[in-house]
């Protein structure tokens, strides 16, 4: 009898019932259902509402809001898709038409208002901040619910699982950002998020649980 | 299985198996991993051609089938699941095998044990139990949990694996630097 013809007997002997994976639409949605009203509860306690409403009057910012949702909501779907094994890899271009209109509706808006006045005062390095302290609780939650996988493939599984959370934080961040944006505020969005995703990639193995 | 059954029909079969191997049925289970060995050896053999590594790559899959097999729809057809498992696999090992042969060289006695505590002459300057759980609490975990396995329990590297989820091949890694690991702790402690 060969090693693997006990390795079989072995696994055989040992089995456990499991109870099978919920779909990955279904793990999206719940996620994005709890985080959602997390994010509700800040909106309401925290945010001018006022402020916000006059700002997303204006089409661009409208679709600045729009293409940072869209990206979260297909990035963390993607995470979720990834995570099992044998789904089509064609999924990963699923973000990037939001992620594109996010980018140009940020860089229109880049061009109208310039470098900026406050880049002296330090305020857009709130913005990393803000977005990059905000992706923590948020990929703990989403972390633990991809760990269930244990991911044969973690490394694009853990890219838009961050991708996803960083655009979240990014959405959630129009709501107390009662400036329009500028061009460093464009270049520390954009450093908070590829931060973020360079910390999710390199830690992807513990927080996986990969397998 | 018979031998002349449609692809689509041994999928069939294959997800009935798996569902039922899901819900605990060793048998059906069993029967599953015997029929799909061939398969994986043959998606192992795309990726490599030494005989030594497809054998260890296709145990790894399997162990890693067992792992994630609550990631399985049964709704959804069986082989492309089972064939992304076993490339991955062999791309892992493939990886591995380069990185290795880069900054490595891999010492064949390294997880071997002699019988004869003499013959173990890094071991002198141990002089008591305490002293050998103490150096090997410096290890990192999973080094430390290879070379228990491995030498302590006196398992073999597919129990070893089972055991402690990691995979042959980084049991066999892990035991190697866990030995390096010690032989210098030792040395420190010698006059």
């Amino acid at each position: 009898m060969t090693h693997t013809d006990d390795l079989i007997e072995s696994l055989a002997a040992n089995l456990s019932p499991v109870r099978p994976l919920r779909a990955p639409l279904l793990r999206t949605l719940m996620w994005l259902a709890i985080v959602s009203a997390g994010a509700l509860l800040i909106i309401l306690r925290f945010a001018n509402l006022s402020v916000f409403m006059g700002r997303v009057e204006v089409p661009r910012v409208a679709l600045e809001c729009l293409g940072s949702l869209l990206t979260a909501i297909t990035a963390i779907f993607v995470a979720f898709e990834l995570s099992v094994p044998g789904r089509s890899m064609r999924w990963v271009w699923l973000p990037l038409p939001p992620l594109l209109l996010w980018l140009a509706a940020s860089g229109v808006g880049c061009l109208a208002n310039g470098l900026g006045i406050r880049a002296v005062q330090g305020e857009s390095a709130h913005c990393f901040i803000f977005i990059a302290g905000m992706s923590i609780p948020l990929s703990i939650g989403l972390f633990w619910m991809l760990r269930r996988a244990h991911p044969i493939a973690p490394l694009p599984v853990a890219i838009f699982g961050t991708l996803g959370v960083a655009a979240a934080s990014a959405t959630l961040l129009q709501f107390f950002h009662p400036f329009d944006i500028t061009v460093l505020d464009l270049g520390f969005h954009l450093a908070a998020v590829g931060f973020v995703v360079f910390l999710g990639a390199a830690l992807r193995r513990p927080l996986l649980s990969a397998a | 299985m018979a031998t002349d059954s449609t692809p689509a029909e041994r999928d069939l079969a294959w997800s009935r198996l798996m569902r039922a191997a899901q819900a605990g049925e060793r048998a059906a289970y069993e029967r599953l991993l015997r029929e799909v060995t061939p398969l994986i050896r043959s998606v192992v053999r795309r990726h490599s051609n030494n005989r030594a590594d497809i054998e260890e790559i296709v145990q790894d899959t399997l162990l890693t089938l067992h792992r994630v097999r609550h990631t399985y729809d049964p709704d959804r057809p069986f082989g492309p699941w089972l064939a992304a498992i076993a490339s991955r696999r062999s791309i892992d090992a493939l990886r591995r095998r380069i990185r290795l042969a880069k900054f490595e060289a891999p010492e064949q006695g390294a997880y071997e044990t002699f019988a004869d505590a003499a013959a173990n002459t890094d071991m002198e300057a141990v002089r008591s139990s305490e002293e050998e759980g103490e150096l090997l609490r410096r290890l990192p975990p999973k080094q430390r949990e290879a070379l228990e396995a491995l030498k302590l329990k006196q398992m073999s590297l597919v129990e070893a694996s089972a055991s402690s989820g990691q995979s042959v091949t980084a049991l066999k890694v892990n035991a190697h630097r866990a030995l390096k690991a010690l032989r210098a702790l030792f040395q420190e402690r010698r006059p």
